[in-house]
């Protein structure tokens, strides 16, 4: 069952100083949705996030919440409440008054809001932490504060603009499973900024692929990882191999010199095509059995995997497996026609990719 | 190695030390001597047979005039400090959300005035407020009856506000300067308008620099002289008059030294009193 759209950016257009940011930008969220929008930085994600938030107006088009327009609306007026990058606590405030400020302003009973306290505290296992001041807390805490601050107001999306940034690798871990259990208790819209993979992977319900102020794809991390629609997305998400080739016929793809299986099928005779092969579908087999043969040139062991490189026809193949290949030994390689993904070239870099808009 | 290490320590540590060195012989000739020399004046008489302790010159306060001069400092310090903080802190907001770079020529605008001579500018309002000045010269012009301006103690206050009003702006500015725009966000976003934002947020987080303004508009203010003899003429007689007159005219040291220790108590009080409401040290500045 598909959760009615919540959010809806149409034809959003934004630029700083003459530089376009966004350019006519178009997407849902959905309600109970955890939405990623991933990006290298510069790309405009937390142009949009500020958009949806209301700190920002965009030029041109219009943002629509819960079929109402608040393209003009000030953050204040919104129902919905952002964690900022680095915390943004009210330093000259105690935890429980920074976690009581919405509610304050809103003016709801001394009861309601110590309990509302309480049980923000126990969400984000910081019970007790009431009177402290927030420059006595750790990072991971302040950032928990700064949830907890936010989610006390029962907003309908909460927008996270890296909130992970500013931690450490092990925290950020942490946080990430602590805030998918936060996502599935309080039943609301996440969306999320980010411009690490992994996280957008590990979290997200939804990615959306940002590049140059324009959508490059949106699907489940799933689908934007097996099968991305474009160089950009193969080559941001996860490592891979890019290769250009042609297509011979249907299902047969022809790159460096020799002709792989792949499913795909429609895309023309004689067509220049990108292929990605993600690394750990690159199998090794002994060199009469491959499709094309090289010889292992390097050799690193990742912890969960050897990380090796082949080289073979004039390209360096990057290869995972748990497989030990000394360097030097000859190999055949070998790859499942399922896991051959081909993509149109682009004919610009930022040409938006096909087929996004309408999901 | 741990020796070693120690011993690379306590060298830094001396290095470091006498880097110190010339500001500790600056602070003792020109800082420490100096108030140990005001306090020996101070609580000293001249007799017959030489120098006596006593505390005369500080009890010379009470004396009907000085308490009245003292009294007068006081209210006319204070109003100025309250005039420059009205008047300084929405300059420093405006320039704060114009997102100014320090070296900008609206800062500038502000800060031109202290880059001309403090008694010269003085002398200008002179000019500009007195009985034949550019005020009332120009009043007559469409028959308006010449004002009585100078020699007031509203002529006074407009002195030192005119004159140490960017000592107020520039700290306020600093701390304002250094406020996350993200924490102000934050506030619009949990629900807070403009204004409650300002109130609840903005407002707290910049008293440190309204401390420091204070501070720097309020003791000159209490100590100034100029000001008040050239726009408060003989009239107006403010405790730095009085002081000045003991060294000056009565070339009694002993008791301008001990009117200036019961300014400096006044002062140190003040002081106290104002950094009651700062949680934090006086940060910035």
């Amino acid at each position: 069952m598909e959760n009615k759209k919540l959010i809806n950016l149409s034809h959003i257009s934004k630029s700083f100083d003459g530089e376009l940011i966004l350019d006519d930008l178009n997407l849902y969220i959905r309600e109970n949705e955890f939405l990623t929008i991933l990006g290298p930085s510069g790309c405009g994600k937390t142009t949009m996030l500020r958009i949806i938030g209301g700190f920002e107006t965009p030029d041109a088009g219009q943002v629509i919440f819960d079929g109402k327009d608040i393209t003009k609306l000030p953050p204040n007026e919104r129902q919905l409440n952002t964690v900022f990058q680095k915390y943004a606590l009210f330093t000259h405030m105690t935890i429980a008054d920074n976690i009581a400020f919405g509610l304050n302003i809103k003016k709801k009973s001394k009861q309601y809001i110590q309990d509302k306290i309480k049980y923000a505290l126990k969400l984000v296992n910081l019970d007790g932490y009431e009177n402290r001041m927030p420059d006595s807390l750790s990072g991971g805490q302040q950032q928990r504060i700064a949830i907890a601050r936010a989610i006390v107001n029962e907003p309908k999306v909460l927008l996270l603009d890296e909130p992970l940034g500013a931690l450490d690798l092990k925290l950020r871990q942490d946080m990430q499973y602590e805030l998918i259990r936060l996502k599935n208790e309080l039943g609301i819209t996440f969306v999320y900024v980010t411009h690490d993979q992994e996280e957008a992977l590990t979290m997200s319900d939804t990615i959306v692929v940002m590049n140059k102020g324009y959508i490059q794809q949106i699907g489940t991390p799933e689908m934007i990882y097996n099968e991305p629609q474009n160089a950009f997305v193969a080559d941001f998400i996860g490592e891979s191999n890019i290769i250009s080739g042609t297509m011979v016929r249907d299902k047969l793809v022809n790159i460096l010199g020799a002709n792989f299986e792949c499913v795909d099928e429609g895309l023309g005779i004689n067509k220049s095509v990108d292929v990605v092969i993600r690394p750990e579908d690159v199998d090794l087999l002994p060199p009469e059995k491959g499709i094309i043969k090289g010889r292992v040139t390097s050799l690193i062991f990742k912890g969960v995997h050897y990380e090796m490189e082949v080289m073979a026809n004039g390209f360096e193949w990057l290869v995972h497996s748990t497989d030990l290949v000394p360097v030097g030994q000859e190999v055949g390689i070998w790859v499942d026609p399922f896991n051959i993904q081909i993509m149109n070239k682009p004919e610009s870099d930022d040409e938006e990719a096909v087929g996004v808009v309408d999901e | 190695m741990r020796e070693r290490f120690k011993r690379k320590m306590q060298t830094s540590g001396v290095f470091r030390q006498l880097l110190a060195g010339p500001y500790i012989v600056w602070m003792v000739a020109f800082i420490v001597i100096p108030l140990l020399l005001i306090a020996y004046y101070g609580f000293t008489v001249k007799t017959d047979d030489g120098l006596r302790f006593s505390l005369s010159n500080l009890t010379l306060i009470a004396n009907p005039i000085n308490l009245k001069a003292l009294g007068l400092s006081l209210e006319l310090s204070l109003i100025s400090t309250i005039i420059c903080l009205i008047l300084a802190y929405p300059i420093a907001l405006m320039l704060r959300n114009r997102n100014v770079g320090s070296d900008s020529f609206v800062i500038m605008i502000f800060m031109l005035p202290m880059w001309m001579n403090f008694l010269l500018r003085t002398i200008a309002w002179q000019n500009i407020l007195e009985k034949t000045g550019v005020i009332n010269s120009l009043l007559s012009v469409f028959g308006i009856k010449p004002l009585n301006l100078i020699n007031t103690s509203g002529a006074i206050v407009f002195g030192m506000v005119y004159n140490f009003l960017p000592f107020m702006i520039l700290p306020i500015y600093n701390v304002l300067v250094k406020i996350d725009q993200n924490v102000i966000n934050a506030a619009r976003d949990l629900g807070a308008n403009a204004f409650q934002t300002f109130i609840k947020v903005i407002l707290p987080l910049s008293v440190p620099g309204m401390i420091s303004g204070i501070t720097m508009v309020f003791v000159p203010s209490l100590t100034t002289f100029v000001i008040s003899s050239i726009l408060g003429g003989s009239k107006i007689v403010l405790i730095g008059n009085v002081i000045e007159q003991q060294f000056k005219f009565l070339g009694n040291w002993n008791a301008g030294s001990g009117l200036s220790l019961v300014l400096m108590i006044f002062i140190l009080i003040s002081m106290a009193l104002v950094s009651i409401y700062d949680k934090d040290d006086v940060k910035g500045f």
